[in-house]
């Protein structure tokens, strides 16, 4: 499969990082779908089913993304998630996936920081959808 | 029910009995409290035991006799100071001489208990430690919770003054990468969107600054008396390239005479955001107005729009920090998400308030009022 074969749900409320996300996914080929709201992102989730989704964690709540990856993952459990968030830079909270504990809780695939490079997120997007 | 653990550190089995039975039958409560408070004795003999006890069990109050057989009850004080435990330490004593209270003091003993001592001076002196205790854990409690706030104000902040750094390097990197293509007009829309960020990073900081301003001290000299229909009209004034754009028209009514003691910059702090969101939040050809209207000691004043309008849900939080409502139809309305708790700040300080009314899609009207007079403490 190639990577137009795939579409990318992406939600996140800051505009221009939507935009700029959106922009490198689509430069490498996928197909995006770009939403700006949890609300957006769920009434998306409703109909469609994406290959892959991108989540911001704090959009009109505090943890939009968590519950995104929650009721994404209840619907499509095969769906690879990121989240993608500026959180652990700027409180010092900082969580991973990698102990059982948070995989436990934190629903997604990946964790990413925001600000990495499009290619660092294209790798990552390339092994999760295995191609 | 709180309860305080009490060691007392007696040679004599009669006092320490005593103690025991006195205490373990008391509470201590005073209207400002939240809880009741009871003790729980536990007792040594010697110095040197209770020395144990204390590093073993921490107690809150210390009964200490002065005249041990092994180390003496000043020593022991010592012990504890030096290891900085947070004990209130009372001595008894028969006959404290004025070098050993001297001491004792210094050490920061807060009492002296006389013995023979009955029921009612042992209960009295244990309810004054549990006054001063209470209150040095509500003082700490409160610096905590100081400190959180600040924190979590510092973490968002941080956010804030970060996400318009990140959009516009990401637009820059794409320019630099010429990944939309080799002409300055492939990147219109990422200029434009960078120069609004731009904007909306120094609305921010001017906030902030406002923000800083109300924090620190008031200084008298800077209070007049200040007409608020002049300061409504700077603050139309300011917003008309805005409304001309939404094409709305502001209003401005004065019912009665509006004169008020008050530093004029912080009665545009107040007019400036209040305005600015009648216009920002309202729909285009819209209404906005400004109605100020007095009673013989308030002054009134209503900021009325035609524009979105608030849910109930989200009056909850409105004047609180950073908080700007996200929705479909404030997606493209800028703001720092200070403006409201500025606005409201301020007005406390003049001993005001503010209410907000409002319909979704009919419009919202702020009601602020203020007092004529400001009483001293201000």
């Amino acid at each position: 499969m190639k990577k137009s074969d795939f579409t990318i749900l992406v939600a996140d409320d800051d505009p221009d990082y939507l935009f700029q996300t959106v922009f490198s996914l689509e430069k490498e080929g996928y197909k995006t779908i770009a939403v700006e709201s949890q609300a957006e992102a769920e009434s998306v989730i409703a109909r469609i089913k994406p290959d892959l989704a991108i989540f911001d964690l704090m959009m009109e709540n505090d943890d939009s993304g968590f519950i995104l990856c929650y009721k994404i993952k209840r619907k499509y459990p095969d769906i690879p998630v990121i989240l993608a968030t500026a959180v652990a830079h700027e409180t010092g909270i900082s969580f991973s996936l990698d102990s059982e504990n948070e995989k436990s809780w934190i629903r997604a695939d990946k964790y990413l920081e925001k600000g990495i490079r499009p290619e660092q997120l294209d790798q990552e997007i390339m092994k999760l959808l295995k191609i | 029910m709180a309860v305080l653990k009490v060691l007392v550190v007696d040679d004599e089995p009669g006092i320490r009995s005593g103690v025991s039975r006195i205490l373990n039958n008391f509470h201590v409560t005073y209207p400002f409290m939240d809880e009741d408070y009871t003790y729980e004795v536990t007792e040594a003999a010697t110095g040197e035991d209770g020395i144990e006890i204390i590093d073993r069990d921490r107690p809150d109050i210390l009964l200490l006799d002065n005249k041990l057989p092994g180390i003496q009850g000043v020593e022991v004080l010592e012990y504890v100071r030096n290891k900085k435990y947070d004990i209130v330490v009372a001595m008894i004593t028969s006959y404290a001489s004025l070098d050993v209270a001297v001491k004792a003091h210094r050490y920061g003993a807060t009492d002296f208990i006389p013995k023979p001592f009955t029921p009612q001076e042992l209960k009295s002196s244990i309810e004054n430690i549990t006054k001063q205790q209470y209150l040095k854990r509500i003082t700490h409690r409160m610096n905590e919770e100081g400190k959180k706030i600040r924190y979590q104000f510092l973490s968002v902040l941080s956010h804030e003054l970060k996400a318009p750094l990140n959009a516009i390097e990401g637009y820059l990197k794409m320019m630099q990468e010429k990944q939309s293509g080799d002409r300055i007009e492939d990147y219109a829309t990422p200029i434009e969107r960078s120069l609004q960020r731009i904007q909306g990073m120094r609305n921010l900081i001017m906030d902030l600054l406002d923000f800083t301003k109300i924090r620190l001290e008031r200084k008298e000299e800077k209070i007049e008396e200040v007409h608020l229909s002049n300061i409504a009209t700077g603050a139309i004034v300011t917003v008309r390239p805005y409304a001309i754009q939404m094409e709305i028209a502001v209003k401005l009514t004065v019912k009665s005479d509006a004169v008020i003691m008050a530093d004029p910059t912080d009665m545009e702090i107040i007019f400036n955001n209040l305005v600015s969101n009648s216009v920002k939040y309202n729909r285009v050809g819209g209404k906005a107005e400004i109605i100020i209207d007095s009673s013989e000691n308030e002054v009134i004043i209503f900021f009325t729009d035609t524009g979105i309008g608030i849910t109930e849900n989200d009056k909850e939080n409105l004047f609180n920090e950073f908080v700007r409502i996200k929705n479909e139809k404030t997606r493209n309305i800028s703001g720092s998400g200070l403006g409201l708790s500025i606005v409201k700040k301020v007005i406390e300080l003049y001993n005001g308030t503010i209410a907000v009314d409002s319909t979704p899609d009919v419009g919202t009207t702020f009601t602020v009022r203020l007092p004529k007079k400001q009483t001293s403490n201000t």
